[in-house]
């Protein structure tokens, strides 16, 4: 039977995975539905009610499997990583109850008069309160984004009989790898909402809808994907020259470089074998790391035999750091394409609608790559230096740990299963919905450039919808 | 007594009041997805109405509760999770499972929006029941026999009986017509149900702990503390005679029973917190032993003297928002 060190890992790990995936589409989308509903406000044209209203269902189903699968985590560490409350618990503790007492009850509370409360509010207090969810949470990503970069790139705290006690808070927050950490996550929720929003009202398209409202959503996501991509890789790099900086052997194994060097190759693809210490099927650009990581074709990149016993497992965070940057330069090449369709053609083709739908996820995709080497890279050690992942865990027996590790895949299986299927049942469902009487609207005044001319007809181009 | 000394006791009855304000306003929440009605689906959409809007948030009281446990007394949560795993696993279930199915039965295919009622039912009673076990293993001192399991096993049902009780509470103040009084009979079963708990703790946890049989039974303490028991019952026979009695004519205190019960929550969780103040597990652990370091708790402290009366002012304004009988629910 496996020890309960490795199946409390996996079972961390498929807890935070399958969490991830929803407050990474919920932080932007809630900025999306603010957005929506700002236009609203401005233009009183019924679009942007339209769009409001058909992603807030979205959003109200994303925001609560996130909520119940992080009131998992907050039992996480009690059940599993008793070790890591009792070392750093000090640290961690306080920057948890921040995220509590400022981001969750905030949006939790704003929400429910988010979602049923329109009728019984002022349109602008309405509006406030969809403002606040949005703040909330980004704050709540503030915060534990916070925690997690401490447990990479910890400082200000002291160490008494090896517990961790905090000595500058400012220091403990604003830490080495935060702010890259913080914008870079950030991002990468603002790109998984993007083509979320893009990729759906893409399907409703293909499907028939020929409303305005996944028009302009589809708009919408694809333009703030194609300002949002560059933003990312150029953040993705500060991030990894942070990193290179303070944790060189997360960054010796996302190269797969065994040997420190001069003039490090990049390596387009490998299989690092680690018994062996070396690469297998190297497919590399000359120089082309050392270019990238210190801005110079001779500069040094130490090797992962620097490190020995110190390092991450290098397979996992290696092909994880590709399959990342393989999926964000997809994102770059489809949104800027989308965008220059829609800015010059005016219309999408069937194939680039179903080339939306296929990149409808790929943010989660993108996402937990990334996560995976930032969290797999910081290994053995759970907060870097300070303690090791295997001090951490709990002395539980293997079978409890087995049987709630099975408890937890079923059901989240299963609930992954729904919420797939039911996005995409909401959105054929929306499909159906006749559209809005426009013959009362004053195109005048109602939105900016919006020809109220033509919506009902088949070959409507996008571009000029809104 | 310093600053940084009164810190951990600070802790505590910061603990004690989410615990009670989650027992409270997720109970009511979990309480109407135990009643949810069998056979009617208008009166289950009218029965998830009054709590759409509130269950986020009220559920967020525990996620504070817990977090408290594991910033103020990390030791305290190590052992009381590592002893409770399984329940926790369960509790944990059952939150999830209603928590996706509150939205699932909206949203899904209409042949599955049935199947999704059904599980936001056995989701708010696993949660339910899993609390009220963790509940018996805690006033048992997470004894480990035939005995402490089946008081266990009996706290699971009088908690879910008490959940309940206040659900029904608070469907009769949200709803009216043949609901309210389906509401009113589930509740007042319910309420002696609680009432078999409540006597039961009463009288279980004096024959455990020593130390709780001599607060209670000492005099003069024993006069001075006659008031506990003597409100929780009356309040509870108060909420019996009014939800016998329901429909009144012009739904006159509809806001009574819950009001009463939330009452009773409170002279509970009172009786409990004398029991074992000033442990956080009984006769194991003291609060002082097993708090973090001041400084952290003082930092912790501001943020709580500062946010906390923000999210009691924003959490009124939602309350205000939806009040008064219950409407359609509808996003918009």
């Amino acid at each position: 039977m496996l020890e309960t060190f490795l199946l409390s890992r996996i079972q961390f790990a498929t807890n935070i995975s399958f969490h991830i995936l929803f407050p990474s589409i919920s932080i932007a989308l809630a900025w999306f539905l603010f957005y929506f509903k700002v236009r609203h406000e401005i233009s009183g044209h019924p679009v942007w009610l339209r769009c409001y209203r058909f992603w807030v269902k979205i959003f109200a189903l994303t925001f609560a499997i996130g909520v119940v699968s992080g009131i998992t985590m907050s039992f996480q560490f009690g059940t599993n990583w008793p070790g890591f409350m009792e070392r750093v618990g000090n640290i961690a503790g306080p920057l948890l109850g921040y995220e509590v007492l400022t981001a969750f009850f905030m949006e939790a509370t704003f929400l429910g008069a988010m979602l049923f409360g329109m009728k019984r509010l002022p349109s602008w207090v309405h509006t406030l309160c969809t403002f606040l969810v949005a703040i909330g949470t980004s704050m709540s990503a503030f915060w534990i984004l916070a925690l997690n970069s401490w447990m990479q790139t910890p400082q200000g705290h002291i160490m008494v009989d090896g517990v961790a006690h905090p000595e500058d808070w400012v220091q403990i927050i604003f830490n080495p790898s935060f702010p890259y950490r913080l914008l870079h996550t950030l991002l990468a929720s603002g790109l998984t909402a993007s083509f979320l929003v893009a990729g759906i009202s893409a399907y409703r398209i293909w499907k028939g809808d020929n409303k305005l409202a996944p028009k302009v959503a589809l708009k919408a996501g694809i333009f703030t994907a194609a300002v949002l991509i560059p933003l990312q890789i150029f953040i993705g790099d500060l991030h990894g020259l942070n990193t290179l900086k303070h944790q060189p052997q997360k960054i010796a194994a996302m190269e797969g470089i065994w040997e420190t060097q001069n003039g490090a190759p990049l390596l387009l693809f490998a299989i690092p074998d680690e018994e062996q210490r070396t690469n297998h099927f190297e497919i590399a650009v000359p120089k082309l790391a050392s270019i990238i990581l210190t801005h110079d074709s001779n500069g040094e990149v130490k090797g992962l035999n620097e490190f020995e016993g110190e390092h991450p497992p290098v397979k996992a965070v290696f092909f994880s750091f590709r399959i990342m940057i393989g999926v964000g330069l997809l994102m770059l090449i489809v949104s800027w394409l989308v965008s220059w369709f829609l800015v010059t053609k005016k219309t999408l083709q069937k194939k680039t609608l179903l080339t939306l739908v296929s990149m409808s996820f790929s943010g989660w995709v993108a996402t937990l790559a990334g996560w995976y080497v930032t969290e797999i890279g910081r290994q053995p050690y759970l907060v870097s230096g300070v303690l090791k992942t295997s001090e951490a865990v709990t002395n539980l027996p293997p079978s409890n740990v087995l049987f709630s590790l099975i408890v937890y895949v079923i059901t989240y299986t299963l609930i992954m299963v729904a919420f797939l299927h039911t996005i995409f049942y909401m959105a054929r469902k929306s499909a159906a919905v006749p559209e809005f009487d426009l013959s009362d609207l004053n195109s005048g005044t109602s939105l900016t450039n919006y020809k109220g001319n033509g919506v009902n007809s088949n070959n409507q181009p996008i571009g000029e919808s809104v | 007594m310093s600053f940084e000394q009164a810190l951990p006791y600070i802790f505590l009855l910061l603990m004690a009041l989410s615990i009670l304000i989650y027992a409270i306003l997720d109970g009511f929440d979990l309480g109407v997805g135990i009643l949810l009605h069998r056979s009617s689906r208008t009166h289950r959409n009218q029965m998830i109405a009054s709590i759409g809007p509130f269950w986020d948030a009220n559920e967020t009281w525990l996620v504070l509760a817990v977090g408290i446990l594991l910033i103020a007394f990390p030791t305290a949560h190590s052992i009381f999770l590592r002893e409770l795993y399984i329940p926790v696993l369960f509790l944990i279930l059952g939150l999830i499972i209603r928590g996706v199915a509150f939205d699932f039965r909206a949203k899904a295919v209409t042949k599955y929006q049935n199947l999704w009622d059904q599980v936001f039912r056995l989701g708010s009673i696993l949660a339910t029941a899993s609390q009220g076990f963790m509940m018996g293993a805690y006033v048992t001192g997470f004894e480990d026999s035939v005995q402490a399991f089946l008081f266990s096993c009996l706290s699971a049902v009088c908690i879910t009986a008490a959940y309940a009780y206040i659900g029904g509470a608070w469907l009769v103040l949200k709803t009216e017509g043949e609901l309210q009084q389906y509401a009113a009979r589930k509740a007042r079963t319910a309420g002696w149900f609680t009432g078999l708990g409540v006597l039961s703790i009463c009288v279980a946890n004096p024959l455990i702990n020593p130390q709780v049989a001599e607060r209670w039974f000492s005099l003069p303490a024993a006069i001075l503390l006659l008031p506990i028991p003597l409100t929780t019952f009356s309040l509870m026979l108060v909420v019996d005679y009014y939800l016998k009695k329901v429909p009144w004519n012009n739904d006159l205190g509809c806001w009574i029973p819950f009001t009463a019960v939330a009452g009773v929550f409170f002279m509970c969780l009172v009786g409990l917190a004398y029991s074992y103040y000033p442990y956080v597990i009984p006769n194991k652990l003291l609060a002082v032993d097993a708090a973090s370091s001041s400084k952290s708790l003082s930092f912790v402290f501001y943020g709580v003297a500062i946010v906390l009366p923000i999210i009691l002012i924003y959490t009124l304004f939602s309350y205000r928002i939806f009040k008064g009988k219950t409407t359609a629910l509808e996003y918009s």
